[in-house]
This record gives C-alpha cells, structure tokens and sequence, in this order.
C-alpha cells in the first residue's frame, strides 16, 4: 500500500544478477584446485577481504532490521549496532591471526587442527550447519518479503529468484566468486547508505515531512466534552466510553460513513482525541486498514516530530544541517512514536496504533525496547546476557571465520580485520543516522519497520528507492552466498572428506563442494518457502547466541590454554549448543510463538548466552581436566612449524 | 586429514608478542563495553545526561565504534612493528 513497483529497481536488481553470474562463470575457469573452491585459492587482497567482511557480515538484518528498529525504538535498536561492532574487537585481537594460521577451508579445521577427532569434526561440522541456517532461513524469507511489494511478484519466486542465483555464484566459483560478490555488495553498501545520509542531512529536520513531493498526513486532533460530545458534530461516536474499545482508552467515531478510532486523553475541560492508524484482522481472515482494504492506500506512513526545537528555539524547519546538529535538534525535540494496542471485538480482532510524543533526550537513550529503567533484577539479566552475545557472536560465526582462508597471510588477515571495522563502524554510525531520518520523515510503514530505510530513499523520489531496494537483495545475496560455501564446506570438507574418511582426490573434493552447495541452495530454498509469513528475524539472534555459547569457548579456550583436549573441545561444543538451544526453547519469547502466556515460560529470559557460555567454558575445562592422559597436545598458540 | 594452512605460511617469531598484545588490547576495549552495559543497567538515567548537546548515551555509542578502529590501528601499527623485527 505504501510501496511503488519501480521498474528501475527491477532493471537494477537484474543488472547486478547478470554481473555477478558473469564475474562468477569467469571466475570459475580458474576455479579447478580444492583451494580455490574453498579458498579463493587464499590469495585475495586484505582490502578485498576486509571489505568483503562487510558485504558477508551486514546482512538484511543489519540494513533494513537495524534501520527499522532505530526508526521505531531510538537509541535501543543502535545498541545492536555497537553490541556487533564490538565483536569485531574479539575477532581481531583474539581470534583472526591464530584463525589464519590453524585453519584451511572451514572453521572445524582451525578447532581440530592439533588432534585429529572425529568428536571435533562431528560436533563443529554441525554447529557449523546449524547456525548457518538460522542465519540463512530470515535471509531467503526476507528476499521473499522484499519481492513482494517491489516487483509485484509472489513470495516464492523471490526466494527462487535469490536461491538459484546465490546457489549458481556458489556452485560456479565457491569462494571466489563468493567474494567478489560480497566485496561489490559491501562497497555498493557503503557507498549508497552515505549518499542517502548525506541526502537526509542535506534536506534537514522538518515538522511537515514531505514524502518526494507527497504531503504528510495531517493527523486530527478532536474536542469533546466530559461526556464525549464533540466540538466538531460532523463526527458521530459509535463506540463511546463504555464500549470496549473506551475501556482500552480509545472510541471509535464516523463521519460520511468512514469509520476510525481516536485515542482519548483526559483533560481538565474533558477530552482530547488524537486520531491513530488501526488495522482489523475479521472473524473471516479479511484484513482491513484504517478500515479499507490494503490496495485503497488509508494506512499512512508515519513518523513526525511534533515540537522542532533547536538551540532552544522552537522552528518549523532546519534546512541542511551538520550530522552533529541533526543528533542535538532531535535531542531537544519532541517526536511522536507510536504505541501499539489489541482490542478484540465481536468482529475480529483491531491493532491500534496510537501517537506517543516523546523527548528526543529519550528516544536518544537506552529504554525504548530494553527494559532498563526500574528494571528487576532478570531483566537486567537478560539485557547483559543479549549484550554478551552480541560481543562474542561475531568472532564465531562460522561464514565470518572462512574469510581468513582466503587471504595469503596472517597480516593479511589482521589488516583485512581492520578494514572491516572501519566499513562496518562507518555503516554502523549511519544506521543512526539512516533510523532517526526515518522516524522523522513521515515514511515508516508500522506494519513492517524492516522497510524503514528503503522507504526513506523512495522519499528522495524513486530513483534512490530504485538503488536502495536492488541493494537490499544484493545485500540478500552477499549474505547468502556466504552462508553456503560455509554450508558446503562443513558438509564435503568437515563431515565427507574428514569425518567419514572417504578419500576424495583435489578434483572429486571440488565437485563435492559444489554438489553439497547445489543441495543447501535446495533446503534453502525450501525452508525460505516453508517459513513465509513468518516473522523469523528472531533466528540470526539464535545463530549469534548458538556461536557465541558452542563455538567461542572451544576457540578461546584451544588458543590460550595448554591443557585443552579434543573431547574437552568437543564436549564445550556439545554443551555450549544444547544449553543455548535448550534454553531459547523455554524462553518466554517461544512461549509466545507456542501460543502460550511468556509469564508460564520455564525461565524469564531470552538471551541464554550469560548461562550457556560459562556452561560450554566449564563443561571444556572440567571435561580436559579428566582426559588430560589422553592427549598430550602442545600450545595451540605457538608458531605454526611451516 | 585436510588440515593445515591453504597456503604456504612463513614463519612466524612475532606470533607470541601479537597474541600478549592482543589480549591486553581485548581486555582494555571490554574495560569500556562492561561500563558502557553497566551504566544502561544500573544508571540508565545517566545515559540521558546532555553533554555538548548529545545525550551521553550517543557520545557512548560514538565513543565505542571510534575506539575500535583506533585500537585496531594501533594494535596493527605494534604487530607490524613486530614482524619486521622479529621475522627479518
């Protein structure tokens, strides 16, 4: 309802399809050795790869699920943002020189590189798998969601469309076409979210935001008495303050035969109603918007501020101003959010979303979506332990890891560790940027926040939404095509080459590779099919949480103590992944998705990484502590004898 | 067993002094994040505080992504340093 098929959106998606099937057919002539497949045949330049860092790790979750939830919740969707930068720390001072120097093609190599265990090549190959497809089931579901509004086509063919062509870059080039892919879509990323920041600052704050041209739905604001007679008697009260829609705060009212609802506020003379945006869900599953049917386009696009104060004198608009103007305007300001509420009645059931003016001093600050202020004791727990995964997430990520392999040296790992702090930081300080100028523009759609930045662009006029939305599938396919050599090499090389023994020669190793992509392009695709509809963003923050518990210990742990053993490994692995999976299952959050009350979960919290990290690291020590006659390995962290 | 590097690695002497570096470097950038999560835990109100016309939460956020890439800097400029001195 709010979005535009462009044309030139599709003509640029198709566009840089064709590239990269291009780029990766060229590159698969040279693409014959194992090395190469899984590799790049480790020769990729640091700059390459640092940026190719950013284009694997700034997924769909980081452009649009960050963006929107800025635009949504302020400063507590920022807090991802530097929660995943900060992990980047961990892989750079800790993991990313060793990773280089223990591993050759997956992660499970780097981990069993002194031992030889069947247990490591198990238990890490299917870690490895499974965070790869949580990460991967949001991907190919967002691609779906994407395709949708913007070219007008089902959701299925969104998810083949980002399938085959991820599965064919994968399946032609592995790893190098992998990259490359990865190193346009990061640098396109950087390049275009810059532009779009530089465009929000350029056109400044306003309290009347213009939508490329489109004014900005005047909410109206009503009169009553204290008995609900309006001021204004072209409207007529059909559920009024007994009703149940008056014990929830709100009535509904009609005038020339359009019906809407109204949040009331009390005042000293009676009344005060401010119109909100509702969506109805009938008994029959018919969805209806403020009333209408999705296509009549009632459902506004919010998001204003309501008082513009800068320096302490209140103005209708800024005009261009600085990136550190823009942050201090919004701080002395007042923006409206919008409040959420569910009124059932006996025609189905009505989602109000209502206006909340609120002090940019705290949208700017913790506590919009994190329960921070007041908050009890598990609350707390549960913010630390999300802040905890998100630090050592990153530097387990299993796709993340590959990336050392591709490069030539140690320094050359470390340098490209560096380069991707500086693009992912930089993207990360425009995310900022890029969430508030879509709280304040008039262009967020509540139905899905996820929209918020390409939606922003189209308010600059199609030809930015064009570049924007054919991005947000690169971004897709970045992400995806990292994901699946991840996949493939955990399958052929961790579990058919190394753990079932099967002697397989450079030649047959490739084909394989390229054989086991071919089949998680499938089961992507399937599950991207499967899980529409589904509002699976929740998936990465298991991925993170599901690496940070089963991965980082055992790498920890086997870099910086002597006394690690292969089953104490295997064991951290086992525990780090039950516990973390375990726990996320009764959390109060699936409670929720089994249809159940989140206050009957088991445990109170969703975050398990602050129990099932110390759980994985205990479970390593205790476990080579008892097995330490079985092996006698030397310090993981001495030079490599090459 | 497919292990071992993709490509030949040369020796290197200066591993044992970038791994102390790193870990003292790891340790001085959590310093910070643990205060950062332990001020929005237990003082959110001070995250709200306005200095040079930011709330201290933004100067927070800027302040942990700068401080990343200038100890990523730093800590590349020492290994550097290392290599070519341990390794020539």
């Amino acid at each position: 309802m709010i979005y535009t098929q462009s044309p030139l959106a599709i003509g640029l998606f198709i566009f840089f399809v064709l590239f990269v099937l291009g780029l990766s057919f060229y590159l698969a002539r040279r693409t014959s050795s194992a090395e190469g497949y899984y590799a790049a045949g480790g020769n990729i330049h640091w700059m390459t790869n640092g940026i190719a860092f950013a284009g694997d790790y700034l997924s769909a979750a980081s452009f649009l699920g960050i963006c929107g939830m800025i635009a949504t919740s302020g400063y507590d969707g920022w807090m991802y943002s530097i929660g995943y930068l900060a992990g980047w720390v961990v892989a750079l001072f800790l993991v990313a020189e060793p990773m280089k120097r223990l591993g050759k093609y997956t992660f499970t190599d780097a981990l069993d590189s002194k031992f030889n265990s069947k247990a490591i090549q198990l238990m890490a190959a299917i870690s490895t798998l499974l965070v790869s497809i949580f990460y991967l089931i949001p991907q190919m579901v967002g691609a779906g969601v994407l395709v949708q509004p913007l070219m007008g086509l089902p959701h299925w063919v969104g998810v083949c469309i980002v399938g085959v062509v991820v599965t064919l870059i994968v399946a032609t080039a592995g790893m190098a076409s992998t990259t490359y892919v990865q190193f346009f879509k990061g640098a396109m990323l950087l390049i275009v979210s810059t532009a779009l920041v530089g465009m929000v600052l350029f056109r400044g704050l306003s309290t009347t935001p213009e939508n490329d041209g489109k004014p900005y739905h005047d909410f109206t604001t009503l009169y009553a008495d204290s008995a609900l007679v309006l001021e204004d008697t072209s409207y007529r009260v059909i559920a009024g303050l007994d009703s149940i829609f008056g014990k929830e705060g709100f009535v509904k009212l009609e005038r020339n035969g359009k019906e809407s609802i109204w949040q009331l506020n009390e005042t000293s003379e009676g009344y005060r109603l401010e119109e909100t945006l509702y969506a109805t869900r009938l008994n029959d599953g018919t969805r209806l918007y403020n009333g209408s049917p999705a296509e009549e386009g009632q459902f506004f696009p919010v998001g204003h501020i309501k008082e513009l104060v800068v320096n302490g004198e209140e103005m209708v608009a800024t005009g261009p101003i600085g990136p550190f103007s823009f942050l201090s305007a919004l701080t002395e300001s007042t923006i409206v959010l919008w409040g959420t509420a569910y009124v059932p009645d006996a025609d189905g059931i009505t989602t109000i979303y209502y206006q909340k003016p609120t002090p940019g001093s705290q949208i700017l600050r913790p506590g919009l979506r994190f329960k921070v202020d007041n908050s009890t004791p598990m609350e707390k727990f549960n913010f630390i332990s999300l802040m905890l995964a998100l630090f050592c997430g990153t530097a387990a990520l299993p796709h993340i890891l590959i990336r050392y392999y591709t490069v030539p040296s140690q320094a050359a790992a470390r340098k490209s560790t560096i380069v991707a702090i500086a693009g992912i930081g930089f993207f990360y300080l425009l995310t900022l940027f890029m969430g508030m100028g879509a709280m304040t523009s008039g262009v967020i759609n509540l139905l899905d926040n996820n929209m918020s930045a390409p939606l922003l662009a189209l308010s600059f006029g199609v030809f930015l939404f064009a570049i924007i939305s054919s991005l947000a599938f690169a971004t897709v396919l970045g992400t995806v095509s990292g994901l699946i050599v991840a996949s493939s090499g955990a399958i052929a090389h961790d579990l058919l080459d190394n753990f079932l023994g099967l002697k397989m020669t450079d030649r047959v190793k490739v084909r394989a590779g390229k054989i086991s992509a071919v089949c998680v392009g499938a089961i992507a695709i399937y599950l991207g099919i499967v899980f529409e509809g589904m509002n699976v963003s929740f998936l990465v923050g298991w991925a993170f949480a599901v690496a940070a518990s089963a991965n980082l210990p055992a790498i920890l742990m086997l870099l910086f103590w002597s006394k690690t053993t292969a089953r104490g490994v295997a064991a951290s692995i086992t525990v780090g992944l039950v516990s973390s999976l375990g726990l996320i299952l009764v959390s109060p959050d699936m409670w929720l998705r089994y249809g159940k009350l989140p206050a009957d979960a088991p445990i109170q919290f969703n975050s398990p990484a602050l129990i099932s990290i110390p759980l994985a690291f205990a479970a390593l020590v205790v476990i080579s502590l008892l097995t330490q006659k079985d092996v006698n390995i030397g310090h993981a962290t001495e030079p490599s004898s090459n | 067993m497919g292990h071992g590097p993709a490509v030949k690695l040369g020796k290197d002497d200066a591993a044992s002094f970038k791994t102390s570096l790193g870990v003292k470097m790891f340790f001085g950038y959590t310093i910070f994040y643990v205060i950062f999560i332990a001020l929005n835990v237990y003082a959110p109100k001070s995250m709200e505080t306005i200095i040079f016309g930011q709330t201290a939460a933004v100067i927070w956020g800027f302040f942990l992504l700068g401080l990343a890439l200038i100890m990523a800097v730093i800590y590349n400029h020492f290994c550097t340093q290392a290599e070519k001195r341990y390794n020539s």
